[in-house]
């Protein structure tokens, strides 16, 4: 499986909450399977999702999702003692661990290679880590929502992307659907 | 006056309740007082582009946000500016350190100060900077316009408004 059939299988998951979605083709590929005005998608700043998605569970009672890559965790790697330390039950970090930097070619990560980003995660002191592979994680993001637990997911699937259209939405449309979408 | 309760009094008085930090010398006494807040969630953030994301997800949530870092931080957030607060239009006050400033007794923080106000410039942030104590009398002001606009908005606040290094 690669990130694309995993975004179609959780979809229907996804729809309901609110989703922050990674930089570039994970964002465009959310957008065209199912865009909702619960999902904020980032069409610059990588690595920031998993941030932003913090500060939006800290700071509102609903469940956040988001949809981030193991390239974008890399770069932001102060992010997992962040969210370690500042404990939001509402809270779900998705990796999609394509061991690659989609956007750009498919460059091969570290996260591919000999470091493990569920290691890493439970190193920074995150309580609940759950590595899985590609085909379970509609299961296991069902259960961590049910869980009502911060939990950090890694799902690990194939490299490669579905062809997808550039995001033409204005950024500010984007971000005013949203505010209005947490605020209902 | 006690400079760092009054500033945490502005932040309180304009609503601001979501606060994160990268430590400065200089801004250690105002970090101390937010944190001892109860009316402001403090989240110490491990790098200022990180801090920021976290503001924006916050601001998103209803709450107003505000980040405290140095001006060498200009150097580490100019692409989180431009494509995250100003892409999208938010408010951010960004509460900076000015250091390499009169006063200043570390040589490499002028390295960064020479460049701090023309890249703000640069970014069209609007920027004050706060050299006399009695500057921070427009704390206020600077933070309501801040919310009204939706900008980027940094408050620079060099070695001498915090009153010197002491015996350096």
């Amino acid at each position: 499986m690669i990130r694309s059939e995993i975004l179609k299988e959780i979809a229907p998951i996804l729809r309901d909450q609110l989703v922050v979605c990674n930089i570039g083709i994970p964002s465009q590929e959310l957008h065209a399977i199912d865009d909702q005005p619960t999902n904020f998608y980032m069409l610059g700043t990588m690595g920031l999702a998993s941030s932003i998605g913090l500060g939006l569970a800290l700071s509102q009672p609903k469940p956040v999702i988001v949809i981030d890559g193991d390239g974008s965790i890399l770069t932001n790697l102060g992010t997992l003692p962040t969210i370690a330390n500042n404990v939001a039950d509402n809270y779900i970090l998705l990796i999609v661990d394509n061991g690659s930097y989609g956007s750009t070619g498919d460059q091969p990560t570290y996260a591919g290679q000999k470091t493990s980003l569920a290691k890493m995660a439970e190193a920074a002191g995150c309580d609940r880590v759950i590595e899985c592979q590609a085909e379970d994680t509609g299961r296991v993001l069902q259960e961590a929502l049910d869980a009502k637990q911060m939990t950090i997911i890694v799902a690990k699937c194939e490299s490669g992307n579905a062809k997808m259209p550039v995001i033409t939405m204005d950024p500010v449309v984007i971000r005013d659907r949203f505010m209005k979408a947490v605020q209902a | 006056m006690n400079i760092d309760k009054k500033i945490t009094d502005d932040l309180v008085a304009n609503d601001i309740s979501f606060v994160t930090t990268v430590p400065c010398k200089q801004l250690a006494g105002v970090i101390e007082e937010i944190d001892a807040r109860d009316e402001i969630f403090h989240i110490p953030s491990n790098k200022e582009d990180e801090g920021m994301g976290l503001c924006a997800g916050a601001w998103m949530g209803g709450k107003r946000p505000a980040i405290i870092m140095q001006n060498t931080a200009i150097g580490v957030t100019i692409n989180t500016l431009a494509t995250l607060i100003q892409f999208y239009r938010m408010p951010l006050p960004m509460l900076i350190s000015y250091r390499g400033e009169l006063r200043e007794p570390v040589a490499c923080q002028v390295e960064m100060a020479v460049h701090t106000k023309a890249l703000l410039a640069q970014m069209n942030i609007p920027t004050y900077h706060f050299h006399h104590q009695a500057d921070v009398e427009e704390l206020d002001a600077i933070l309501k316009y801040t919310f009204m606009c939706n900008k980027p908005v940094a408050i620079l606040t060099d070695a001498n408004f915090w009153g010197g290094y002491g015996d350096q």
